[in-house]
């Protein structure tokens, strides 16, 4: 087990050094002059060198990247080009609110898909099954920015019950929270629904039936707790798809998480910033990928870490 | 030359199609994308005006967008111009996007996957710990990055497409690459002296044609949804080109007076994504052999 993790651990040290590598190559051979987004256009020849050595972006990519590597290890992501302040506080300021949009997110798709699932499960092959199978097929299609859209329309202008946009009270949160958590309770209903499917074929819900347990009792104690934990295990998969999300979600509804962060940093061709957020994304996601490796021995002592 | 048997080239279970026609589910989503198919191609003659023309009688006196009916049985946008007609020719560019997108990124995923599982050693290394690599890579938030800095022509929109969505495609072959490599036919082939690219062409890549067509038609949706999320950004397809996305874009500033503007292009977007995944989801029951028999 500790030998695993430390392999892991260098594994994901490797894997975010090269998602590093190919950002920054990428910002680099790419015809994107942040000179030209901070001098303005009137700015003469002379001021835009300035900028550019001031900047150190006269010098070689090697240089170049070598000190952003250096700065990193470091806890140093830079200072944002255009807003003047270092990377890891602009960062830190909005990862809250990312945070808690996140945690919204899952408890909306972990409410909808599995309760979904479930009754998937236990109706299976009837009308309902097949409604809410095609309900989650029409989740997983449907753009994050229409939903939002639809969201705002039917609950914050036509009934009002929801603010247009914003940040600050529970109210807030509930409209995008539920945009990025009916996507993924698309592919949780799903999963959940085999998952379950699978346990009420195994031999000891068989033996939990003969010996003459109720219904009710046999699916919430016996089936549901088995079924339920590996699904539950994927939420570190989701981070990936939360992290494409919130650059959707954050901008519609004027949320001030990191993804709102990135679509400022983007537009202006913020190097920094764009840096700073694919990083931390990636190792939202690296982390995420562990914590369900991680878990999965505990659900299924079968199951051991090599 | 071996003097083996051609291998079929095909190894789709036989029947599929026919099984395939059986799934309810299924059959509404060819339905779609049939309907959508046929939007594309007669665009010209099934709509009611050039999807760029700006009409006089298009606003009202205040300016703003005309409701579905009359004359405009869409409504019209912000310029005066007909909805209808634009979400028609719209919907060539979602599906140029989404055959040319998904097949460039179908090719590189198989291709990776097809060569890194053959050959094993420090090629197959290289290239699945670079797979690995692109999965830590938030996509959405690398396509909307790369489509900013480049002036996106659909062309660009279509490459940016590609280079993000061909991992999963690769993990998938190179997973059935590695099993195919190690059974007993393809030791024979190669006894029998068989070149590498014969091994590949006749004898793995037929086997893995289910594969493809599965991943094939459930990436088209994902290239629609990240082609209409580019563009309702600003950053993909760019007006006059219409495009289902940049629809939205153009006019979400009209959404709370005239939300057909937003949500007819929007449910254009969701029932083509939809097709595409029904489709593939059934394929995938069918062509799948473990899969037979379950529902």
């Amino acid at each position: 087990m500790a030998a695993y993790l430390v392999r892991r651990l260098i594994q994901s040290a490797l894997i975010l050094l090269g998602v590093s590598f190919i950002t920054f190559l990428l910002l680099f051979v790419l015809p994107a002059d942040p000179v030209r987004q901070i001098a303005g256009r009137s700015a003469t020849p002379q001021t835009v060198a300035n900028i550019r050595e001031q900047l150190g972006l006269d010098q070689p990519f090697v240089v170049q990247y070598a000190r952003y590597l250096g700065g990193l290890v470091q806890g140093d992501l830079g200072r944002s080009y255009l807003q003047k302040t270092e990377v890891a506080t602009l960062i830190a300021a909005r990862l809250p609110a990312t945070l808690l949009l996140m945690a919204g997110a899952i408890l909306c798709e972990l409410v909808l898909g599995l309760t979904m699932g479930v009754i998937a499960a236990l109706r299976r092959g009837r009308i309902a099954d097949q409604a809410l199978m095609m309900t989650s097929f029409i989740a997983v299609s449907a753009p994050q920015f229409v939903v939002s859209l639809l969201l705002l329309y039917v609950f914050a202008v036509r009934l009002g019950w929801f603010p247009i946009g914003g940040y600050g009270t529970f109210a807030h949160l509930v409209l995008p929270a539920l945009t990025l958590g009916i996507l993924g309770s698309g592919w949780y209903s799903r999963m959940m629904r085999s998952a379950m499917i699978d346990v009420l074929r195994t031999d000891y819900i068989r033996t939990a039936r003969a010996k003459g347990l109720g219904r009710a009792r046999v699916i919430l104690r016996h089936a549901l707790p088995n079924a339920v934990l590996p699904v539950i295990a994927m939420i570190g998969i989701d981070i990936g798809i939360f992290m494409g999300g919130i650059v959707v979600v954050e901008s519609v509804f004027g949320w001030p998480g990191i993804g709102q962060l990135a679509w400022q940093g983007i537009q202006r061709i913020d190097i920094p910033i764009i840096m700073g957020v694919t990083l931390v994304s990636a190792c939202a996601i690296v982390i995420g990928n562990l914590l369900a490796d991680l878990v999965t021995p505990f659900i299924d002592p079968r199951i051991r870490l090599r | 030359m071996s003097g083996t048997v051609l291998a079929p080239m095909s190894a789709a279970p036989r029947g599929a199609s026919a099984r395939l026609m059986r799934r309810p589910l299924a059959l509404i989503g060819i339905a779609l994308i049939a309907l959508v198919v046929a939007g594309a191609v007669l665009a010209p003659w099934l709509a009611p005006y050039p999807p760029e023309a700006q009409h006089f009688d298009g606003l009202t006196i205040e300016g703003a967008p005309l409701p579905p009916g009359g004359a405009y049985p869409l409504g019209t946008d912000l310029l005066g111009r007909d909805l209808l007609s634009r979400i028609l020719y719209g919907a060539r560019t979602s599906l140029v996007i989404g055959v040319v997108a998904n097949g460039m990124a179908l090719t590189i995923g198989t291709l990776v996957g097809l060569v890194a599982g053959y050959f094993r050693g420090w090629i197959g290394a290289v290239l699945m710990r670079f797979t690995d690599l692109m999965m830590a890579f938030p996509a959405l938030l690398l396509a909307i990055t790369l489509a900013a800095i480049f002036t996106p022509s659909l062309w660009i929109v279509a490459m940016v497409i590609a280079l993000v969505n061909w991992v999963q495609t690769a993990r998938v072959i190179y997973t059935e690459t590695t099993a195919l490599a190690a059974r007993e036919f393809i030791a024979a082939e190669r006894a029998l002296g068989a070149g590498t690219g014969r091994i590949l062409w006749h004898h793995i890549l037929p086997h893995l044609v289910p594969t493809i067509i599965v991943w094939g038609t459930l990436g088209i949706s994902t290239t629609v949804l990240l082609e209409a999320t580019l563009s309702y950004l600003g950053v993909g397809v760019q007006p006059p080109t219409p495009s289902w996305g940049n629809i939205i874009f153009e006019n979400q500033t009209y959404f709370q007076s005239a939300p057909w503007l937003v949500f007819l292009p929007g449910a254009a977007i969701l029932l083509l994504a939809l097709a595409f995944n029904l489709v593939g989801d059934a394929l995938r029951d069918v062509l799948d052999p473990t899969q037979r028999g379950q529902d």
